[in-house]
């Protein structure tokens, strides 16, 4: 009969969220990937494709030739290769510095503060975030001018302002890229157990054996997860280098000084791979540390 | 009592040292929005209200602000649907392609400003023969703002897991019902930080903008670094900065509420 056939009374039919459902999901990754599958990776793409490109000498208009002349002058100009080393070496020492001043900072932050002190101190880490790129970097101009807070500081001492230059930029950029550093650290220090601290204590370690040999270690990824930012911004930044660099050039005012001034769009996009292949090689590194998790 | 007394010490010193260097500059910046002298000089040897007055009427200033407002917004607006759509798809899935996507989302702001900046530039101008306007700012801005809402989205839904919206379609809400009533109310607070986020790292944006806007185009970072380097504009520019810095303690308050000072939730970071 027919009712043998319907389902007993008192028995929900539940629609497993199966098959059906996961299929849907994933057709709502279609519109972000599409904007950053095919468009922003297409973009990268077309960056290395114009790179290969040459450029009337005249016109100053790209010319759709192929030819590695572009990439010949920048690896046979002794300038650019000047200008990337010391690119390199101040995103390095950037890193370095931040990740030495955020470490005591973040690990104070996580394990000695009070709950409401630590509220305090992420407000307080947090709060130059948000205040102006342009205008921190501004402050240290008027701060290393001549007659400006850092000289009459080190006067008494004998001492003078660095002046605009590489120290300067170097200083300004660690300033500006220091919360990327605290924050991840930070997290990263959070989740530590506190009965790993007593544990180690307990088998007899004092604290500074602690935090060589089993904080540090720990808290490894999540600096590395820092350096990312602090190293990738350093490569990717221009303005700073010209607001207390003096005359001074980093590949970012290549970069920038070929497409506009120059007009030479195509020898810019051979010198933007630069910071790319860096950072690929970076992250390549860095994920072999776990530190991707940690983003 | 886990570090011994004469660490907690050292560290405490260390912090409040490093915290006094964070914020000199900025209180400096404040403090000459009033210092008489045109070079800010230290000390200040007289103070006076004149600049504020100065600034105020900057046609230029205001003009600037605007712009950048309706870009933020309306990069923020693209960020929150394609960063909701990312998490929402990545939620139950666990291809194989799960990690390359959310490397990809974070790419636009892993790699170096510059980068990003050129490429985009290149992609409009010698690619696509689109001009460079305040539509292709907003475009390449929601491009590496998209990160902050997926990541505040994403956290959320680790943090609730599915079995509301599982009860709400057993109960018989079909897809749309059940994200309008259950889903969206859930990740409301996790949109609104990440939308804050997305909206402050659009305001204060200078590199990818260079190279993204049209020679006309003044955003208020563009604006200030325009004016940077003019000697009769500087107090000026010294105000905007005052400004900036007085009201960069709104989003943080925002963020705090919302997050319930969760730092993860409020960093989404470059």
């Amino acid at each position: 009969m027919a009712s043998s056939q319907r389902p007993g009374r008192g028995i929900l039919v539940i629609p497993r969220p199966g098959r059906r459902s996961r299929d849907r999901s994933v057709l709502l990754l279609i519109p972000p990937m599409l904007w950053l599958g095919v468009a922003y990776l297409g973009a990268l793409g077309a960056l290395f494709i114009t790179s290969l490109w040459g450029q009337n000498d005249f016109t100053g208009a790209i010319e759709r030739i192929w030819t590695l002349d572009n990439f010949r002058d920048l690896f046979t100009i002794e300038v650019y290769r000047t200008i990337t080393v010391r690119t390199i070496t101040i995103a390095a020492v950037v890193t370095i510095v931040d990740a030495v001043l955020a470490f005591p900072i973040a690990l104070y932050m996580a394990k000695v503060a009070s709950p409401r002190l630590q509220r305090l101190l992420v407000i307080a880490v947090l709060m130059p975030l948000w205040a102006s790129y342009l205008v921190k970097a501004y402050a240290w101009r008027s701060m290393l001018s001549e007659g400006g807070l850092i000289s009459s500081i080190a006067a008494p001492f004998g001492l003078e302002s660095p002046g605009y230059g590489l120290v300067a930029t170097t200083i300004t950029l660690a300033y500006l890229w220091l919360p990327f550093m605290i924050l991840p650290i930070y997290a990263g220090l959070e989740r530590l157990p506190d009965s790993l601290f007593e544990a180690s204590s307990d088998l007899g370690a004092r604290s500074a054996m602690t935090l060589r040999r089993v904080v540090l270690p720990m808290a490894f990824p999540a600096i590395v997860a820092g350096s990312i930012f602090t190293f990738s911004l350093t490569m990717g930044d221009y303005i700073a280098v010209r607001i207390v660099g003096g005359t001074s050039q980093l590949l970012g005012n290549v970069v920038y000084d070929n497409q506009g001034a120059a007009n030479n769009l195509p020898f810019a996009a051979a010198v933007a791979t630069i910071p790319v292949v860096v950072m690929l090689v970076y992250l390549a590194a860095a994920r072999r540390t776990g530190a991707l998790d940690n983003l | 009592m886990i570090l011994s007394g004469g660490l907690r010490v050292a560290l405490r010193i260390f912090t409040v040292v490093v915290l006094v260097v964070i914020y000199v500059p900025l209180m400096l910046v404040v403090l000459n929005s009033f210092n008489a002298d045109r070079t800010f000089g230290w000390p200040p040897e007289e103070l006076t209200l004149a600049w504020w007055e100065l600034a105020a009427r900057s046609e230029g200033a205001r003009a600037a602000l605007w712009t950048s407002v309706q870009v933020a917004a309306l990069a923020t607006l693209v960020a929150l649907v394609l960063g909701t759509l990312a998490a929402m798809g990545l939620r139950r899935t666990k291809f194989f392609g799960r990690n390359t996507v959310s490397l990809l989302i974070i790419l636009p702001i892993a790699l170096p400003g510059i980068v990003t900046g050129i490429a985009l530039q290149n992609a409009f101008k010698t690619m696509l023969g689109i001009d460079l306007s305040l539509f292709t700012v907003v475009v390449a801005h929601a491009t590496f703002c998209i990160v902050t809402v997926f990541n505040n989205v994403q956290a959320r839904f680790q943090r609730l897991g599915g079995n509301l919206e599982s009860a709400s379609m057993d109960l018989g809400a079909g897809p749309f019902t059940t994200f309008r009533l259950v889903t969206l109310p859930m990740i409301r607070s996790a949109l609104l930080a990440g939308a804050l986020l997305a909206f402050g790292l659009s305001f204060d944006e200078i590199v990818v903008t260079t190279f993204t806007a049209g020679s006309q185009d003044e955003t208020l970072p563009i604006w200030i670094f325009q004016n940077l380097f003019r000697p009769n504009q500087a107090p000026v520019v010294n105000v905007v900065a005052a400004v900036l810095i007085v009201a960069s303690a709104i989003p943080i308050y925002l963020a705090q509420k919302l997050s319930g000072g969760n730092a993860e939730a409020m960093t989404g970071a470059r």
